[in-house]
């Protein structure tokens, strides 16, 4: 939870640093609402990739999103459409890892409000974050080595998801495929490594 | 800045990059109970798909944070990633890891610098 405020800020300093106007910082912020796609998306932009790399980028980063949209299914499922609709919305990294544990281990928790306690507050964190972020703008000390807050966010959520051999298969070969291929241009080297990963995890839950 | 995205452009990237990240976010929440069960090959590839993406987030930015491979004693990031790690192994905590890992490289630069 705490993680999300830095992450924000990061983010913010980031947008101003690409020359990102600041009305589209936010828009990106409340559209996108997904913070890595959201940081390389103006990494993207300051490089001046084409639009269609920063959006086939965003998507690639989000698409483990899919994997927690099919996880949390059956505990929404007799949620209306329009729960469905904004608890989606909602979904992040954090919401999910915080609700999922709770909906398996306790079947009387309420689905909606349980999961809307969690993400609200992310919402509103990230928000407020990214302005934060933004107001500070280049003003941020480079001895504080504030962007290696983003990687140490992630660290936390990928140490978690490797729960097998295939899953510490997938992570190794994703990121090592991801420095061997840190030299393409606009960032390529992340969608070949999330496919290379996804290969090597399928691949090994085969063979053993 | 010449060649940069803006105006329309930037925002037709934003609005293309929400409305297919909502598309991924709801996908399976919406589609929910009209067939039975994620088919089964879509569900297999999906569960690697965090660990490889986020690996591949990380490992860069600590062995590699200028772009090329950097596995020297002048780079504190693999050393203060390996304390990371560490306690979020122990704790499954973003904050507890935060902490940690942006601690070892303050004291790590700290000592090399």
């Amino acid at each position: 939870m705490l993680g999300v405020a830095p992450f924000g800020m990061v983010f913010g300093v980031a947008a101003v640093g690409s020359d990102v106007p600041v009305v589209e910082t936010v828009a990106m912020s409340v559209v996108i609402f997904a913070g890595a796609s959201q940081l390389a998306a103006v990494e993207l932009v300051g490089q001046n990739a084409p639009a269609v790399v920063v959006v086939a980028t965003v998507l690639v980063i989000n698409l483990r999103m899919m994997m927690y949209s099919a996880s949390i299914a059956p505990h929404f499922e007799r949620l209306s459409a329009r729960w469905k609709a904004l608890l989606s919305y909602l979904l992040t990294d954090q919401a999910y890892a915080a609700s999922i544990f709770e909906f398996e281990n306790d079947d009387d928790v309420s689905r909606k409000w349980y999961f809307l306690g969690v993400a609200a507050p992310i919402w509103l964190m990230w928000q407020v974050a990214t302005v934060g972020g933004i107001a500070l703008g280049s003003g941020v000390p480079d001895g504080w080595h504030l962007d290696f807050a983003v990687p140490l966010v992630f660290l936390a959520l990928v140490i978690p998801a490797v729960t097998d051999r295939s899953t510490a298969v997938a992570a190794v070969v994703g990121g090592s495929v991801a420095v061997a291929a840190s030299g393409l241009p606009f960032n390529l080297g992340l969608i070949t490594a999330a496919v290379a990963g996804i290969a090597g995890g399928l691949v090994t839950e085969e063979v053993a | 800045m010449a060649g940069q995205l803006d105006g329309p452009v930037l925002w037709l990237v934003i609005l293309a990059a929400g409305v297919g990240t909502y598309a991924i976010r709801v996908s399976f929440v919406a589609l929910f109970g009209r067939f039975d069960e994620v088919p089964e090959g879509v569900e297999r590839a999906l569960q690697f798909v965090p660990a490889a993406v986020l690996a591949a987030l990380v490992a860069p930015d600590v062995v590699a944070p200028e772009g090329t491979l950097a596995l020297s004693a002048s780079n504190p990031r693999p050393l203060a990633a390996v304390v990371a790690a560490a306690v979020a192994w122990y704790t499954e905590d973003v904050a507890a890891t935060l902490i940690a890992g942006m601690g070892a490289l303050w004291v790590a630069s700290y000592l090399l610098a």
